[in-house]
C-alpha cells in the first residue's frame, strides 16, 4: 500500500490536476488529430510517405481514416481539378463538426502553376482552409510541421466550435 | 522588353520571329520511293481518292475525304497489315482555313511502317468512328468530341470523356481562352454553392503573386504584425519591429559547449 501513498509534499499538495474544460477537450482534439485518406496529385505521394514509417504520422495520434465520418481533418494534397470540386466538397459535408482543412501544396493553395481554365485556383474556393502549407511538392516535414501549427491552432481555439472566429467565416 | 504584339491571328502569322530562328522544314519524299508504300497507296486508290500522299519522316501521310474515312482505314487495316491505331486526333486548323485535321495514326506491325490517315472536316460536321475496327478509338473519339466539338458518327457511346458533362465549350479549340470563359471561370461556385455565392466568394486571382496592402485578413507585413482585419489603408501604426515568436525560435539559448575542454 505504501507505494500508492501520495507524497504531499511534492506533487503540489493533492492528487488531482485542475485544468479547464476547453484545455481538456482542444488536448483531446488536438492529439488524436485523424485526417481522411484522400489524395489529389502528386503532393499525395509527400502525403502518404509522412503516414509511413520513415516519416510516423502515427506518433501525432494522427491515423488516416478511410472514411469522412471519422475523419477531423481534410488535407487536400494536390492539384484540384473543377470537375472534382465539388465531390471534394462533398466528402467535407461529410465529415463530422469539428473539422479543419490543411490545404497542402501550390496547387491546392492557389492553383500553382496550373494558371488555366481547368483547375480550381485556391481551394479555399470551396472549402474553408486553416493550414496553408507551401512547398511543389511540399517535404513530409513541412506537412508535419503544418500538422503541429494545426494542433497549436487547436489548442487556441475554444472547445464550443460556435465561439470560433473560423466558424463565421465560414463560406456558406 | 520584348515589344507587345497583338495576338489575334495567331494562326494565320506568326506574331514573333526571332532574327536568328529557322523554321524548320521536314522534307518530304514521293511515296513511289518506298516499295511497300507504293503497294499500300495503289490498294487504297482502288477503291478512294485520295487527295495527296507523301513520306514523311519515314512515315506515309494520305489524305482523303472525310467521308472516305472509315472505307479507307478498313482497306489499310485488311488488305494491308495495319493492325494497330496508335493515336487519333484532331487539330484546330479553322483561323487557317475553317477546317479540322483528323488524324489516325496506324502502325503495321509485321511490315514496321507507320501511316497517318488524315482527313480535313469542316467545323460542325462529323466524321464516321472506327470504333468497329480498332478498339483505342473508342475513348480518342470521345476525346477528339470532348476537346474539338467533333462528333464520331455510330460510336457506341458518345459522350465527354476528360471535361465535366455539363461543361460549355471545347477547350482545345484555339479559340477558347486559355483561363476559361465566363462559366469555366465560375463553374465549381456555381455548382457547389449556386450562381448567389459568386459575390461572397468572388473572382479567381490569376495573378499568382498578387499581394493585397492593405487586405490584413491574408497578408501581414512580417514584423508589422496588426491584429486581424485591420483597417490599414490609413497608414500602419508605427511600431518597433517586433518579430512574433512564430517566425522566431532562439537556437542560442543554451552557450554549445562542443568540448569540455574549453
Amino acid at each position: 500500500m505504501a507505494q500508492h501513498q501520495v507524497n504531499y509534499a511534492s506533487s503540489a499538495g493533492l492528487p488531482i490536476a485542475l485544468t479547464t474544460v476547453d484545455h481538456l477537450v482542444n488536448w483531446g482534439r488536438s492529439n488524436s488529430l485523424w485526417p481522411l485518406t484522400y489524395g489529389l496529385a502528386c503532393c499525395a505521394i509527400e502525403m502518404m510517405a509522412s503516414g509511413g514509417s520513415r516519416f510516423d504520422f502515427d506518433r501525432y495520434g494522427t491515423i488516416f481514416r478511410a472514411s469522412p465520418r471519422q475523419s477531423d481533418v481534410m488535407i487536400l494534397a494536390g492539384t484540384l481539378s473543377k470537375k472534382h470540386a465539388e465531390f471534394a466538397r462533398r466528402l467535407y459535408d461529410q465529415m463530422t463538426e469539428p473539422k479543419w482543412v490543411i490545404s497542402m501544396g501550390s496547387c491546392a493553395n492557389t492553383g500553382g502553376m496550373f494558371n488555366t481554365y481547368a483547375t480550381v485556383q485556391g481551394v479555399d474556393r470551396i472549402v474553408p482552409v486553416d493550414i496553408y502549407l507551401p512547398g511543389c511538392a511540399p517535404r513530409p516535414e513541412t506537412l508535419q510541421y503544418a500538422l503541429m501549427m494545426l494542433q497549436k491552432k487547436i489548442r487556441r481555439e475554444s472547445a464550443n466550435m460556435k465561439k470560433n472566429t473560423k466558424q463565421n467565416l465560414r463560406l456558406i | 522588353m520584348r515589344k507587345y504584339t497583338p495576338k489575334d491571328n495567331v494562326q494565320k502569322r506568326a506574331y514573333y520571329t526571332d532574327r536568328f530562328h529557322v523554321v524548320p522544314s521536314v522534307p518530304k519524299q514521293a511515296v513511289s520511293s518506298d516499295e511497300i508504300f507504293a503497294q499500300q497507296l495503289a490498294a487504297v486508290e482502288a477503291e478512294i481518292t485520295v487527295i495527296d500522299s507523301f513520306i514523311q519522316l519515314g512515315q506515309m501521310v494520305m489524305e482523303v475525304k472525310p467521308e472516305d474515312n472509315y472505307r479507307t482505314i478498313e482497306i489499310l487495316k485488311d488488305q494491308c497489315d495495319y493492325a494497330m491505331l496508335s493515336e487519333m486526333s484532331a487539330v484546330d486548323y479553322l483561323a487557317r482555313d475553317g477546317k479540322f485535321e483528323v488524324f489516325y495514326q496506324l502502325l503495321n506491325l509485321k511490315e514496321r511502317k507507320r501511316m497517318r490517315v488524315i482527313c480535313r472536316v469542316e467545323k460542325g460536321y462529323a466524321v464516321e468512328s472506327v470504333v468497329p475496327l480498332y478498339k483505342s478509338a473508342n475513348f480518342s473519339e470521345r476525346e477528339m468530341f470532348d476537346m474539338f466539338g467533333i462528333v464520331a458518327n455510330n460510336h457506341p457511346f458518345m459522350k465527354r470523356i476528360i471535361m465535366p458533362d455539363d461543361w460549355e465549350g471545347h477547350p482545345l479549340l484555339k479559340t477558347y481562352p486559355l483561363h476559361g470563359d465566363e462559366f469555366a471561370a465560375w463553374y465549381e461556385v456555381d455548382k457547389i454553392f449556386g450562381k448567389e455565392a459568386r459575390e461572397a466568394i468572388g473572382p479567381e486571382i490569376r495573378d499568382q503573386a498578387q499581394i493585397h496592402r492593405y487586405d490584413t485578413k491574408r497578408f501581414s507585413r512580417v514584423g508589422h504584425e496588426v491584429p486581424f482585419g485591420a483597417d490599414i489603408s490609413a497608414g500602419e501604426p508605427e511600431t518597433p519591429i517586433e518579430y512574433s515568436e512564430t517566425f522566431l525560435v532562439n537556437y542560442n539559448k543554451s552557450q554549445k559547449q562542443l568540448d569540455k575542454r574549453k
